[in-house]
């Protein structure tokens, strides 16, 4: 005696359950092969299912009106005698061939995907360094990512723990002579050191100059300096004109107002303008925030504190804190031309090279106009040459355009 | 004389007629309750038709005639000599299946040792192999015709008329029967045709076209016997339409309550052709208690043997996937 | 050896093979008395007679449907769509029904169809007169498409289709018909189907296309390689379904840089699958972007020479492309 399990088939092609709705058979019951034993309805058929053996019904598994999915037993049925038994999904006989997984090793390690040599050549990555965790051995894209992650999460943790310091073990040491001084390296320089390493080995940059033709701009300051030293006590710098058409600028294209976060790019809502000031042997990047809510006034007298405070040496974390875009000016030297390295983490810097009279061509006619370079270093991973040049052509528009009448000083 | 010996049918004949509707009935009959136990998932049906389905194919030459059989052609399989077991196995999809060794639905026929062309579901598309097959005839001067079925739905398909008319205009040895059960699926006739008769459309193709009681298999023998004989002496093609009723749901996956009223399927079971040529043989003496008994009982064992073959094969190895693609 | 044109290379095939077996026939519109629109099929209903030459009802399901028919009968139809636009009505007959023949009934019947239609443009076909619909069938595992670029390939390839066992589409360019001719030997073989041809080796770009294309592309890259020195390794795939995958890999890796070329619609083309073929291989070797010359994604190709030039792949537009391609 065997007890054998009816259970609820599949009535038709879409179907996944079906509702009782009503036995047929009884427990005790003596039925035949195919005999109708229950009612069931599903979404496409009502249907008498049958049995599949002869028997006493011994079980019923599932009441009246209960809905249940294919494949549910329904009832149990104790057969005579044992049919001939016969597996479920009997196939040809057939060689299934194992597939052969031992691969050679490293195989694959010098094979490298273009993703993962842009990434080794980004970041000056020597391939043969990293750990290749792909078939054969191949460095695959992720095991690069892991490896610049450690590398930045070692340079991170030195950064925290002490005074940021070079990573001296990749870099030879310079030797000195006996009559050359020593000038130990700390304080403001290595911060300085530090990050202009981890801005030029990890942002991709690229360069981008234009010419201005800032004539207007010069009448226009030379008109208003005196008298603005006079009633304001401070210089109304040529600096607080620029910064005043970048904010503008920025607030058009805000692509170049925003910073690299590994997995995204942040773009910022406020513009606050990094700008540099130096004493004789540091470098100061302290902020202005808010420079498009600033009227020429205002911005040229936190350049005014700003620099006062870097020559006393009193800036505060908080002046430097916050910055989305960098200006620079370079021009203060007689700089005309210069590519600045990027205040990480943003996405570009400007360089104000020096204003030059120069003879220019207009109409045919040679005219000596007062003319300036603007350098802009950007980080290629945030942003394009079209949009940059949009934004350069934007600012120079601005510069050439200015008035008493776009740009009052109040 | 008798309605058999009218058309030259011996008592042997006309039992064996009767012998093989029956197993079609039984078959199908069978097909279902395996589906309702959830042994077979799908089953398309051949009740109301086996008479016009045997009749007609006992008016072929069976030992050279093509075929190209649709869906609900049980009985045309099982008088061409395919076998129960094989139907078994194809419900199955067993790999010993001769129609497709597992690979296509129930229904879907073809043995090239019978001359059957192989169908495929979008329906229709057989009309034009099957004047294909009368114009290779044609071309090789060979006696064979082609028989080619079709439902009255299908009959509204492009391919019908486009093959209709290339076996008309190259007056071809094709017999088209058109199996009208009164669906397509949910559809009734009056919405797939506006036409009186399906036959009615011959003359558009410049065929002889004729409408038959499919209900009665010496109306369809004869018309069919007609048909082949015009076809074998180069009168070109006939289109004949068999009249009967489709007694189940459409498929397994169909529920007729839905579209149709009970007492509409009842009234034409009265009518189903396999009782009144049952009535026909007793009346005639041609089938008695006693071998209609063991008849029943033959068809059963044999059904059984199938069943429990087909239910025990081997499915089609993983392996035979590709086979077939390409020679 | 005589100098024989892309068409007539096409009618002496059909000529000879039937001329071989009786069993092989044509049927479609216009190719009897007429000899076909295109004069493809002329003067063999004179020769073989209606029977074997025969001019079909206007009903391209029928002359496919009909086609494979006798195919399952035993005989070797070669069925002609007048031109390949025209051959949507039949997709389902040969995409149903050929295609699946064998494997349907596995491997118990076999439909050895050849389906000759005229494509392409440049000819003022207009919207219906100049399609390439190779990409319709070319998912399709049962069916075989092979696409000649010269009238040696033309005679080869339409041999190896009427005796190719499984069903066979011949995509014919009707501007190569007359515009290509060449020497062929009479006793030259039947083309091997499902193997691409390289028609000539070189170091500095690789070129894959099929059809007519390939005569442009052979003459740009003569040009290119007179004017700039650059050297082309140009494959002709001859068979566009089922790809011949290794060629296609050798082809790539040989250079790094790949120029693909289709004078269909660009999306989901031939060269799609091909593109899609080195991008699962060749990356390795990959020394530029995959690139890829096509017709424009508009429905076909218009009527005005204008648009119609714009519409067509030439043999500036390759030449163009293959110089970008060489100087990245």
């Amino acid at each position: 005696m065997t007890v054998k399990t009816i259970t609820m088939p599949q009535l038709g092609e879409s179907v996944t359950e079906g509702t009782i709705s009503q036995w047929l058979v009884q427990v005790g019951d003596v039925i035949e092969k195919y005999q109708p034993l229950v009612e069931v309805m599903t979404d496409k058929v009502n249907a008498e299912v049958p049995a599949s053996f002869s028997g006493k019904i011994t079980k019923l598994l599932v009441e009246e009106e209960t809905t249940i999915d294919v494949g549910t037993p329904l009832c149990e049925i104790e057969v005579e005698s044992m049919e001939p038994t016969v597996s479920n999904q009997p196939e040809m006989e057939h060689n299934h061939e194992e597939i052969s997984s031992t691969k050679e090793l490293n195989t694959m390690k010098n094979r490298y995907s273009p993703a993962v040599l842009k990434l080794a050549s980004e970041h000056q990555i020597d391939l043969d360094s990293v750990q290749g965790t792909g078939m054969g051995g191949r460095i695959t894209r992720k095991d690069i990512n892991k490896h610049i992650n450690q590398t930045k999460q070692e340079q991170k943790q030195k950064h925290v723990t002490e005074t940021p310091t070079l990573n001296t073990s990749t870099i030879e040491k310079s030797t000195s002579l006996l009559a050359d001084k020593e000038i130990p390296v700390t304080g403001m320089r290595k911060a300085i050191a530090t990050n202009m390493v981890k801005s030029t080995s990890e942002i991709p940059h690229a360069w981008m100059m234009i010419e201005v033709d800032v004539t207007n701009l010069v009448r226009y300051r030379n008109e208003e300096k005196d008298h603005f030293k006079q009633s304001e006590g401070y210089n109304l710098s040529y600096f607080a004109f620029f910064l005043n058409a970048v904010a503008k600028a920025l607030k058009k294209f805000p692509e170049l107002n925003s910073s690299w976060a590994n997995d995204k790019i942040i773009q910022h809502k406020d513009i606050n303008l990094s700008i540099a000031v130096g004493n004789e042997s540091e470098l100061f990047v302290p902020v202005i925030k808010n420079v498009d809510e600033k009227s020429i006034k205002g911005i040229a007298k936190e350049i005014h504190v700003l620099a006062q405070k870097a020559k006393s040496g009193t800036l505060t974390h908080q002046d430097m804190e916050g910055g989305t875009f960098t200006v620079n000016n370079t021009g203060t030297f007689g700089s005309v031309q210069s590519m600045g390295v990027i205040n990480y983490p943003q996405a570009a810097i400007l360089q104000v090279e020096s204003i030059v009279k120069r003879p220019v061509i207009i109409d045919d006619m040679f005219a000596a106009r007062d003319m300036v370079n603007l350098c802009l270093s950007l980080d290629h991973r945030i942003l394009d040459g079209v949009i940059c040049g949009q934004f350069m052509s934007h600012v120079k528009a601005i510069l050439e355009n200015i008035s008493g009448n776009t740009t009052p000083i109040y | 004389m008798t309605k058999h010996t009218e058309l030259g049918l011996s008592e042997e004949e006309v039992l064996d007629m009767y012998r093989i509707m029956l197993t079609a009935r039984r078959v199908d009959e069978r097909m279902w309750l395996l589906n309702r136990a959830g042994k077979i998932p799908f089953v398309v049906s051949c009740q109301g038709q086996e008479v016009q389905q045997v009749a007609a194919s006992f008016a072929l030459n069976r030992e050279k005639d093509y075929t190209a059989p649709y869906y609900r052609d049980v009985g045309v399989v099982l008088a061409l000599g395919m076998s129960i077991k094989e139907l078994m196995l194809q419900a199955f999809a067993k790999a010993e299946d001769p129609n497709s060794g597992g690979r296509q639905m129930p229904g879907h026929f073809g043995s090239r040792k019978l001359r059957m062309l192989t169908g495929s579901s979008p329906v229709t598309t057989q009309v034009p192999h099957a004047v294909g097959v009368g114009l290779a005839c044609q071309m090789n001067n060979d006696d064979a015709i082609a028989f080619v079925t079709l439902g009255e739905g299908s009959s509204n398909q492009g391919d019908f008329h486009e093959g209709a008319n290339f076996a008309a205009v190259h007056k071809l040895p094709v017999i088209i029967m058109v199996e009208n059960n009164q669906y397509a699926i949910s559809v009734a006739l009056n919405e797939q045709v506006a036409c009186e008769k399906i036959s009615d459309r011959a003359i558009g193709y410049g065929m002889h076209g004729e409408t038959v009681d499919g209900n009665d298999p010496f109306a369809v023998y004869r018309s069919v016997k007609q048909a082949a004989d015009r076809a074998r002496e180069g009168s070109g093609p006939t289109l004949i339409e068999a009249v009967s009723y489709r007694l189940t749901p459409h498929s397994s996956d169909d529920d007729d309550r839905t579209y149709r009223s009970e007492e509409e399927v009842k009234q034409a079971k009265e009518k189903d052709g396999l009782i009144s040529f049952r009535e026909y043989l007793i009346a005639h003496n041609i089938l008695t208690e006693e071998n209609e008994k063991e008849m029943e009982q033959t068809i059963k064992s044999l059904i059984d043997e199938a069943t429990d073959y087909a239910d025990a094969a081997p499915y089609a190895s993983p392996d035979t996937l590709f086979d077939g693609v390409y020679q | 050896m005589p100098v024989v044109s892309y068409i007539e290379a096409i009618k002496t095939a059909m000529e000879e093979e039937m001329e071989r077996d009786e069993r092989v026939f044509v049927l479609g519109e216009d190719v009897g008395k007429r000899g076909g629109v295109f004069r493809a099929t002329e003067g063999l209903y004179e020769r073989f007679g209606a029977k074997r030459v025969i001019d079909t009802p206007l009903a391209e399901s029928a002359i496919a449907g009909v086609g494979i028919g006798a195919a399952m009968y035993g005989m070797i139809p070669i069925a002609e769509m007048q031109f390949a636009d025209f051959i949507l009505p039949a997709v389902n007959q040969i995409i149903s029904e050929a295609a699946k023949i064998r494997y349907r009934s596995n491997n118990d019947w076999t439909c050895p169809i050849t389906i000759r239609a005229p494509y392409g443009g440049g000819v003022h076909g207009a919207l219906y007169h100049s399609q390439s619909i190779e990409a319709i069938f070319a998912n399709q595992p049962g069916l075989k498409i092979v696409m000649p670029s010269s009238p040696r390939d033309a005679k080869g390839l339409l041999k190896a289709a009427i005796r190719d066992p499984d069903p066979v589409l011949y995509f014919e360019h009707k501007k190569a018909y007359r515009l290509l001719k060449e020497e062929i030997d009479n006793n030259e073989e039947v083309i091997e189907i499902g193997k691409a041809n390289l028609i000539q080796e070189g170091t500095d770009i690789t070129v894959i296309t099929y059809g007519l294309c390939v005569h442009y592309a052979k003459e740009a890259a003569k040009e290119l390689a007179e004017e700039q020195g650059i050297e082309v390794n140009l494959l002709d795939l001859r068979t566009i379904y089922p790809l011949d995958q290794e060629a296609i890999i050798n082809a790539v890796n040989k250079t790094g840089k790949v120029l693909l070329i289709t004078e269909d619609n660009k999306e989901g083309s031939i060269i799609s699958e091909v593109s899609a073929i080195i991008g699962e291989h060749c990356l390795f070797e990959l020394d530029a972007p995959i690139k890829r010359l096509a017709g424009p994604n508009v429905p076909a190709m218009p009527y005005a020479p204008t648009l119609e030039k714009a519409f067509m792949v030439n043999q500036d537009k390759i030449k163009q492309a293959m110089l970008e391609l060489a100087l990245f």
